[in-house]
């Protein structure tokens, strides 16, 4: 195992930021810190980083306890949210900071900047000025900084949260295949589950100061491990098993799990309509309880057939 | 520990044994008490109160052209607003006096205002250029007119730095020697001037010590104040680059331009006149003041030629400059540590480092007479004595305006340049220094202004062989004959132009950085 925690805690006075999180990545592995905002992951990181102190529990690398270990010592690199590039320097001044520190010498930390730049797609802005660059741009100068001195583990705080959405998908899918060819390790923390779902080999959602569910990405959208959990995925209505066909205790329900089919098992009235970027949303009246459907274009107050969509149903525990 | 060290050996030491002969003196009790005490501190804080006043009234037209206009010749209004600031207060009190022969309360009160318009401009100028325009145009756009905008929106976000401006004016205002010096004569006396006339010439030490002890409880108490004000202005600030909000003024904002060049052109008329004066005798213009700084004076009024005088005083104060800022800077880092940490002693050293400016130069003088011959090898005769009381001057000035910008590095800038494998000495070197060097190279460069133009302190200790300009233009000033008249005024000429230059040096170093954080 590469990077551990143990049982790590973090208090701010009297508040528990963290409380108790064990959780361990691999070497090669891509981990998604996934909560709320406010639920401690933030903090779980600047601690891993070396930027707050646990007030218990260790932080090991290869079974070694980093607590005497400074931060520029750890060889982990940070990306913020909002980037933080030093205005005073250039794109390459930049991203040839790290370098500097470990003393390499100029002619490979040229070479060294340069292909950075390019695995980013930022070829031929090495001598902009980072005040010029795009939020987007930014960022992508942030990745490629921290990824210049090779860091044993690289730390993502919500590194796409800053940027409008349709750079944001793309980004993230351009950082999955970034983080895959650099075989880099990697948490990233994230409160958006698209995000966390395009990067990360596994999954780990927190809330309140603690993991409360730790898997593969599949894993934990099929089956959250309690309500809470299945609410941040996005379910909004709990049903007994039985009313989707399964035999278990409780399941829930996202929008996605009633489709609209002439042919559906379960009949409904239409009591509202909703345009989305790709489908129509509904809202269906179903024996005199309300649930959230999507389907073809219906009228308000259309009866209409629904089958049930089990890639939309999440087994709770 | 450094600037405590410091603030310790050459302030605080100084300051206190000379209170304590007094106290040991007696009588302390009895002028406290006395009803001439009173009537001087009542006279002190309303000439400073007054002078506070017109100091804000007039510096706030300044501080909105320089923060949110796009005009040209701005640069030269922000050098202008300067000069005043550094001129030697003997300088400015003979200015007003052309006017003014007599003295009396209104020169005093403008006098000191004209000093001060520089320190309300700038404070308050600075917030403004990085305050959010927006603010203002919502409330526009919900129907206010721009007066009430103003007041009601405006005015509460400036708030802080005009309570800060002010504190400070009125610090200056309330302790300024020179000017009530040269203005008041011995019909008005402020607190400062009495000190100075009880310990020089009337040996009443106890007197003395009771009106330090005084003007040092009233000091404290306006730093206190203006620390509250500093605070809240520190959480209130949200940076924006100036680029975005300046722009040219429109409409009615064109009479608050108009106002603020009247205050600019009052500002230079005793400048313009100094000037004048160094150039015309009673035979027509001449330039034999400024061929006489090469000489001694009339009947060698003067132990030393003006232009060695001008040579000393560059040399002190390179050397105070320079001890002012290692201690400035190191405290500074210091101070933004402290506060990182959440310490409340950041504060507490944030005001002690603020104490000697509002102290009586005149105290400090005569504590440094009386206690640097304890130190090793006589300090008394030393010449690092007038540099270091200079020194002690400029600090403070340094510190403020080096603070800000350390403070407002964002943290996480410095993170992330530790995780990049920065030690904390390298961070600051590559991060804080980069980002503060242009106000660090702009607080030097007004610190060695202000040290040029010091003379409270400096004409206690300077010796009689190595005055300053402002020293001998004092000793000029005060003797009779033309050429020594004509000669102090081409000293203050001179003196000027270096102060323009360097002001206009720094104007330089500051106008690119500030589009940047």
């Amino acid at each position: 195992m590469a990077l551990e925690l143990d049982s790590i805690t973090v208090r701010y006075g009297q508040t528990v930021a963290v409380s108790d999180v064990s959780l361990s990545v691999a070497d090669g592995e891509v981990v998604a810190l996934l909560g709320p905002s406010g639920c401690g992951k933030s903090t779980l990181l600047r601690t891993i980083a070396g930027l707050e102190k646990p007030s218990s529990g260790a932080v090991r690398w290869d079974s070694r306890d980093l607590a005497g270990v400074p931060v520029h010592r750890r060889e982990f690199g940070l990306v913020f949210q909002d980037g933080q590039l030093f205005p005073h320097r250039s794109v390459a001044g930049n991203v040839a900071f790290g370098l500097r520190m470990q003393k390499i010498e100029r002619e490979s930390r040229d070479k060294r900047v340069l292909s950075l730049l390019e695995l980013v797609g930022l070829e031929g802005y090495a001598d902009r000025r980072v005040t010029q660059l795009s939020g987007g741009e930014q960022q992508r100068v942030a990745l490629a900084r921290a990824l210049a001195p090779s860091p044993r583990l690289l730390l993502l705080d919500e590194p796409l949260s800053a940027l409008d959405r349709a750079l944001r998908e793309q980004l993230a899918v351009d950082l999955a295949r970034l983080l895959r060819e650099a075989q880099t390790t990697a948490l990233v923390v994230t409160h958006d589950h698209d995000e966390a779902f395009t990067l990360a080999d596994r999954v780990a959602i927190m809330s309140r100061g603690r993991i409360v569910q730790v898997g593969p990405p599949a894993e934990v959208w099929s089956s959250p491990v309690d309500v809470e959990t299945a609410k941040f995925l996005g379910c909004n209505k709990f049903v007994p098993g039985s009313f989707v066909g399964l035999s278990a205790g409780r399941v829930g329900l996202r929008a996605t799990a009633l489709r609209v089919a002439d042919s559906g098992p379960l009949e409904g009235t239409v009591l509202e309509r909703v345009h989305r970027r790709d489908h129509v949303r509904l809202l269906v009246e179903i024996d005199g309880e309300e649930y959230e459907a999507v389907g073809p274009m219906t009228e308000v107050g259309d009866r209409v057939r629904l089958e049930i969509d089990l890639d939309g149903v999440a087994r709770i525990g | 520990m450094l600037p405590l060290a410091f603030l310790g050996l050459f302030f605080a030491w100084p300051v206190l044994a000379i209170v304590s002969l007094g106290l040991r003196e007696g009588g302390v009790v009895s002028a406290l008490f006395s009803g001439e005490t009173w009537e001087l501190v009542g006279f002190t804080l309303g000439q400073a109160l007054a002078s506070t006043v017109v100091a804000v009234v007039a510096g706030l037209p300044v501080a909105f052209v320089l923060a949110r206009c796009r005009l040209r010749g701005l640069g030269f209004v922000r050098a202008a607003v300067m000069v005043p600031f550094v001129l030697p207060t003997v300088v400015v009190g003979l200015a007003f006096r052309t006017f003014w022969p007599d003295g009396g309360v209104l020169p005093i009160v403008l006098a000191n205002a004209f000093f001060n318009v520089a320190v309300v401009a700038r404070t308050v100028g600075g917030l403004w250029a990085h305050t959010d325009r927006r603010a203002e145009d919502a409330a526009r756009a919900l129907g206010a007119s721009r007066p009430r905008a103003f007041l009601s929106v405006v005015l509460p976000a400036l708030a802080p730095a005009i309570g800060s401006a002010a504190a400070v004016v009125f610090l200056f205002c309330a302790t300024s020697f020179g000017v009530v010096l040269v203005l008041g004569g011995s019909r008005y006396r402020t607190l400062e001037t009495e000190i100075y006339l009880r310990t020089v010439e009337l040996f009443d030490l106890s007197g003395a010590a009771a009106l330090s002890l005084l003007q040092f409880a009233a000091v404290l108490a306006v730093l206190v104040l203006g620390a509250l004000a500093r605070r809240r202005r520190e959480t209130a600030l949200s940076l924006r680059g100036r680029e975005e909000l300046a722009r040219r003024p429109s409409g009615g904002e064109w009479c608050v331009v108009a106002v603020a060049f009247g205050v600019v052109a009052a500002l230079l008329t005793p400048v313009v006149g100094l000037v004048t004066r160094s150039l015309s005798t009673r035979d027509g213009w001449s330039f034999a003041g400024y061929a006489a700084l090469a000489s001694r004076g009339d009947r060698g009024t003067l132990a030393v030629t003006g232009i060695d005088a001008a040579l000393n005083s560059v040399r002190t104060a390179f050397d105070a400059t320079l001890v002012a800022l290692v201690v400035g800077v190191f405290s500074a880092v210091v101070l933004v540590g402290l506060r990182r940490s959440g310490s409340r002693i950041s504060e507490v050293l944030d005001t002690a480092l603020m104490l000697p400016l509002g102290v009586s130069a005149v105290t400090v003088g005569f504590g440094y007479l009386v206690t640097m011959d304890a130190l090793p090898g006589d300090f008394r005769t030393s010449p690092m004595l007038v540099p270091l009381a200079q020194a002690l001057v400029v600090t403070p000035l340094i510190v403020r305006m080096v603070l800000p910008v350390l403070r407002a590095v964002d943290e996480r800038l410095r993170q992330a340049a530790a995780t990049l494998g920065a030690s904390p000495w390298r961070v600051w070197r590559e991060v804080d220094l980069p980002l503060a060097g242009r106000s660090l190279a702009a607080a030097a460069g007004f610190g060695y202004v202000v040290a040029l133009g010091e003379f409270g302190a400096t004409s206690f200790l300077a010796r009689p062989d190595a005055p300053t300009l402002p020293v001998v233009i004092a000793r000029l000033m005060s003797r009779p004959g033309e050429l020594n008249s004509q000669m102090a005024y081409a000293a203050c000429a001179l003196l000027m132009v270096v102060t323009v230059g360097c002001v206009l040096l720094i104007e330089r170093l500051r106008v690119p950085s500030s589009g940047e954080f």
